[in-house]
């Protein structure tokens, strides 16, 4: 889901440059949100990277044990196939992490150049933005099944599907800022002063796409491993022999009305990782940006 | 006015085109022979052969695209594989459950999340605007279908106040029946979307307090009841109503799940089948419908601005 | 008019705390101050000097969370303000106390229509409805000289002038006829011509209902035409206050001497002309136009440089006067290359350089610098000062230590200490920021400098100090300076020779002294004639 971009895309229009301050770090831990948020976030990525390695066997199937309710030894019971849903919990950990931080990185990145280029370069701005406008209206959840569904689906493609619907929404961003920096007098005296494009660029209207894209990327992020869970939990998105989150939840769909823990445990561990992820969003966004801290 | 009108319809036209050019596009330049993704796993060398013949994908690219818009033209939007359908005779079937459900949430998420906003603008930093914050951040964070599951197990099979899935045609069990089975979904679907627009209204309410004429309206003695709604809210109204424009994408992504969970026979349904036999024009077909709405939608809602805001007038 | 002494609001020891990790405790400090029944009281200040806060508090709009009076007592006809409940001081407001603010642009509401506003003041107060209440609307704005009442009531806000709006504004405050009006600043964002007007018009007012006036401002040429008595301010505190007269012809503290003696004179110092040598440079027929034809060939065009001719000479100042949309800045961007002229020649050293490329444009950057309005703007706040400065010498080639090294040594000719340049802009005042901007400018050893409305932000004590340093590099530096500026006190003393501007078009142009005393073209009088305090010889003018 994209809901987070969506209030972006329509305060893009009105974004202001973000001041730097040498204290804007402290600042910024000193804020609940980015402190708890970033808290639970890590405890996730922990988990995520050492769980995997204290549970046991994910993908084992233990036909006696078939849909057992969550017990001492079995903590939150076990699937149709007998399998730990505590150990395959722990590991899909692993696959949304991965999805998010990867379809934010990929998304910012790309649509920060484009941006850039739109921003600066007026014979192409109508065009791209056109095009950024066309695939707004594609709706998100469609675009990556069509995708996924045209070319395998795989960690890649799935990873790729969910990036490419993001990147209009960077790219509006990213350019609403240039087009505010760009009129600032002091870029203009740097024009005057005989600096070059990449100078000015580097120098004057880059530093100012930072903050916001940093809170831009928290949201993709959480997004993103939303979007990877409807994914599978719809059977479009990662193999289903592979522990996502969203597979198990898939598979569970069967068995709701007797065994709802299959549900309920992944559901709320993706929850938990996403409201950490936007929690420290906001956060972000009141300490980098105070004019929108006074607004959202 | 008619010249803005007439702007605003033309300006979408570039934008329907390139959708139209991206979903061709996806489909051609995707790795693998089209042909064969289309004809699915189990299709002979034969099927896979009829196929490229009917799509035309045997025509020069550029020949394919004008087949392609033309065809678009004439409301053709592919045809099912599977039952050999076409694509919009599909969607007419389905249409009515996606479109009460949409309609029943936008509805429901107007009228609570509008005065929602507004309020937390109001009482900005108090417990109240914590508490709808709050509500925000976690509709986001929380799973469409995940929350669809828990509403399911607490208002159906715990307290059994509920049906738990199913849906009623209005036209045939009459409105009771049809409400009845819609609250749930209506709830679930709703969620997410209020996050979004309480959001936003609280934002840009909190925005329009800090004019200057909020600064008048006061020096004019008016209450702040008043000021609140006659200066606050009424200022506020187009970005509100654009993010209910925007949040029209959000909503088509959450009937598709909406759908699955409560076993509602509408578009999202029609979607999910298309992904399980692997049925692609459907799936292509759907999304240049749900596109195009979107589009439309969204200039309606560019056309209604001079309603909102005088200055927006050419 | 004479004040009896019949105080309709009484200020005293008035004390409004800041909240904590402000610059100073409090926002004002032991305010004492009265306006009388049918008198006109000028608060008068610097920016910071709590003017505002004071008005504020006694409309009782201030943020109390932020803002908290914490000591005295707002008399206002007897009741005080501080103690009364909101829905009383609601009441109030509008009732016997009204405000017009300094920008009318926004003090309005965009999307109600003019005279419904104005409708909402008497919804509040009266029990007047539907057409009765229309007709007191139209009566309000036909007596504030609006023309044809009844169909500008339907006018949305954004149709006006600004000048109308502000008028609109007066009708509002003064529909109740309230005992004192409040006005903050109400003429500072307007174009002098409209000044003159609405200044006329409140005097007129004023004098019909003989309500008391507090009148914010920070301009003395506005305090010379209208107050009976001045209250001057300072970092909260009031230092001085008595009748105008006495004040502006004999100040006895020295802050309020200081601020006196800031204030340009309007009469041109009688010098010999200071240019010499070859243009530096010229512009025969400069055109620029905005907008362009649009998709059904009707898109608005506007032409906002029309056939200008001008040439600089080294070592002499050549102003630019205008109000807004008189195309003045147009043309210093023009000159600048920040926005490509439509039409005409631009001549530097030889070279045209009105249509040429980026590439061969380059070298001819070095030549002709700028120094824009906004200190707060002008600088990058990412860049060190040092940065800022040495960013243009670089790009032409120089090393950083040889720059670093220039840098320095315009520091000191700026005024400022060479060890300020590794801090950042947010360390610095204004003042000191449009300092370091002609720190920068000079870095490139240009031939040309344009001050765009370079003073026009700052404070005029600063103001004054900004500019002798303008004009001590124009020496220093023998450059051909092109000064932009709406403020006809100022280009009298900087400018040997003047261009008058409107609407696009340049009216006049001539030696600084013929303009002033002998105005050819009846705009150039009638900015004259509009300038405020133009009858009032300031201490040191001249």
């Amino acid at each position: 889901m994209t809901a987070r971009d969506d209030i972006d895309a329509v305060e893009a229009d009105s974004v202001t440059p973000i001041r730097d301050d040498p204290s804007a770090l402290r600042l910024m831990m000193r804020n609940r949100g980015v402190f708890w948020g970033g808290m639970l976030l890590a405890v996730m990525v922990m988990i995520a990277l050492f769980g995997p390695l204290l549970t046991g066997d994910p993908i084992a199937l233990n036909p006696i044990k078939r849909l057992k309710p969550p017990s001492g030894e079995l903590f939150f019971g076990s699937d149709f196939l007998g399998r730990d849903i505590f150990a395959r919990v722990v590991y899909g950990a692993r696959i949304s992490l991965v999805v998010g931080l990867a379809v934010a990185a990929i998304s910012v990145a790309i649509g920060l150049f484009i941006g850039m280029i739109a921003g600066y370069i007026r014979i192409l701005d109508g065009i791209i933005m056109r095009v950024m406008d066309g695939l707004m209206a594609i709706p998100a959840i469609l675009l990556a099944i069509a995708l996924i569904s045209l070319s395998g689906a795989t960690l890649t493609t799935v990873i790729i599907a969910i990036t490419i619907p993001e990147i209009p929404r960077v790219v509006r961003l990213v350019r609403s800022v240039v087009l505010t920096v760009r009129d600032e007098p002091y870029v203009e005296a740097a024009i005057a002063a005989g600096s070059r494009l990449p100078l000015i660029l580097h120098r004057h209207i880059l530093p100012n796409t930072i903050a916001p894209l940093i809170v831009q990327a928290t949201y993709i992020c959480g997004s993103a491993m939303l979007t990877e869970s409807i994914l599978g939990f719809l059977g479009a998105g990662i193999p289903p022999e592979i522990p996502s989150w969203g597979n198990i939840m898939s598979e569970g769909r069967t068995y709701f009305q007797i065994s709802p823990w299959i549900i309920f445990f992944p559901g709320i561990a993706l929850a938990m990782t996403v409201l950490a992820v936007n929690v420290m969003g906001d956060g972000l966004r009141d300490t980098l940006d105070p004019r929108v801290a006074r607004k959202m | 006015m008619l010249r803005y009108i007439l702007i605003r319809i033309l300006a979408t036209i570039p934008v329907m085109v390139i959708v139209a050019a991206f979903v061709f596009l996806m489909l051609r330049l995707s790795p693998g022979d089209p042909a064969s993704v289309i004809a699915g796993d189990y299709a002979t060398a034969e099927d896979i052969a009829r196929i490229r013949e009917k799509l035309g994908l045997n025509e020069p690219i550029l020949v394919q695209f004008v087949n392609w818009i033309g065809q678009l033209l004439r409301g053709d939007l592919g045809t099912s594989i599977f039952s050999n359908l076409p694509v919009t005779t599909l969607i007419g079937q389905r249409l009515e459950p996606t479109l009460l459900l949409t309609l029943t949430t936008i509805l429901f998420t107007v009228i609570v999340a509008v005065p929602l906003g507004t309020l937390a603008a109001w009482k900005s930093g108090t417990l109240i605007d914590r508490f709808v914050m709050l509500f925000s951040v976690g509709g986001f964070s929380v799973p469409v279908f995940v929350l669809g599951y828990i509403l399911i197990y607490v208002l159906a099979m715990t307290l059994k106040v509920l049906p738990v899935q199913g849906y009623r045609s209005p036209f045939e069990h009459g409105l009771g029946p049809f409400l009845w089975h819609m609250v749930l979904p209506t709830l679930t679907l709703s969620v997410i979307f209020i996050a979004l627009i309480a959001r936003m209204t609280r934002a840009s309410v909190i925005e329009v307090l800090q004019e200057d004429y909020i600064r008048t309206a006061r020096a004019k003695g008016q209450s702040e009841f008043t000021i609140l709604l006659r200066h606050g809210l009424r200022n506020a109204a187009v970005p509100i109503v654009t993010v209910i424009g925007i949040g029209i994408a959000l909503l088509i992504g959450g009937v598709v799940v909406t759908e699955s969970v409560y076993n509602i026979p509408g578009l999202g349904r029609l979607v999910l089948d298309a992904v399980q036999s692997r049925d692609y024009p459907i799936i292509q077909g759907l999304i240049l419908f749900f596109s195009f709405v979107y589009i439309l939608i969204n200039l309606l809602i560019d056309l209604s601005y001079p309603l909102f805001d005088p200055r927006i007038r050419y | 008019m004479t004040a009896s002494a019949d105080p309709v609001l009484d200020i005293r020891g008035l004390t409004v705390r800041l909240p904590e990790g402000a610059d100073r405790a409090h926002a004002i400090e032991d305010v004492s101050f009265s306006v009388n029944r049918g008198e006109i009281v000028c608060v008068v200040g610097e920016s910071g000097s709590g003017k505002s806060v004071t008005a504020f508090t006694v409309m009782g709009l201030i943020p109390r969370r932020e803002l908290t009076p914490v000591a005295g007592e707002i008399m206002l006809e007897g009741d005080d303000l501080l103690k009364q409940r909101p829905r009383r001081l609601r009441q109030l407001r509008g009732e016997r106390m009204a405000m017009i603010f300094q920008e009318p642009m926004t003090a309005l509401n965009p999307v109600m229509k003019a005279g419904e506003q104005i409708g909402e003041m008497l919804e509040i107060h009266t029990s007047l409805r539907g057409e009765a209440r229309k007709e007191r609307v139209i009566r309000a704005m036909d007596e504030v000289g609006l023309p044809d009442p009844a169909s500008m009531y339907d006018a949305y806000p954004h149709q006006l002038s600004g000048g109308q709006r502000q008028r609109i504004m007066i009708a509002m405050a003064l529909s109740l006829e309230p005992a004192l009006l409040i006005a903050d600043e109400p003429t500072t964002a307007l174009d002098v011509t409209t000044q003159a007007r609405i200044l006329d018009l409140m005097k007129d007012i004023q004098r019909r209902h003989g309500m008391g006036v507090m009148f914010i401002t920070h301009d003395f040429g506005v305090v010379a035409e209208i107050a009976d008595r001045v209250v001057v301010m300072q970092h909260g505190k009031v230092v001085e206050q008595g009748r105008a007269e006495d004040i502006l012809q004999n100040p006895q503290h020295p802050y309020t001497r200081m601020l006196i003696g800031s204030v340009p004179g309007l009469v041109p110092p009688d010098r010999p002309l200071r240019g010499h040598g070859e243009p530096a440079l010229s512009t025969i027929g400069l055109n620029k136009v905005y907008g362009s034809k649009g998709l059904f060939g009707t898109g608005r065009v506007v032409h906002a440089a029309k056939d200008v001719d001008l040439v600089v000479q080294r070592g002499e100042t050549l102003g630019v006067v205008g109000e807004s949309g008189s195309g003045k800045s147009t043309v210093a961007r023009c000159i600048v290359r920040l926005v490509d002229p439509t039409d005409g020649e631009m001549t530097i050293s030889g070279t045209d350089i009105a249509r040429i490329g980026e590439g061969a444009l380059r070298p001819h950057r070095r030549d002709i610098q700028i120094v824009f309005q906004d200190p707060y703007r002008s600088l990058n706040p990412r860049c060190t000062i040092g940065q800022s400065i040495t960013e243009g010498p670089m790009n032409f080639g120089i090393g950083k230590a040889e720059a670093t090294d220039r840098a320095r040594e315009l520091m000191r000719v700026v005024g400022l200490s060479p060890d300020a340049l590794d801090r950042f802009p947010h360390q610095f005042s204004g003042g000191q920021r449009q300092r370091i901007c002609i720190a920068r400018a000079l870095a490139m050893e240009p031939k040309v400098l344009i001050a765009d409305e370079a003073v026009s932000a700052l404070d005029v004590s600063v103001q004054a100090q900004v500019l002798d340093l303008l004009d001590d590099v124009r020496e220093k530096f023998d450059l051909a300076m092109l000064f932009i500026t709406h403020d006809l006190r100022v280009a009298a003393q900087i400018c040997d020779r003047i261009m008058v501007m409107q609407h696009g078009v340049v009216v006049e142009q001539g030696r600084t002294r013929d303009i002033y005393m002998n105005p050819q073209h009846p705009y150039t009088e009638q900015l004259l004639l509009a300038a405020p305090g133009r009858d009032t010889t300031f201490l040191s003018a001249g």
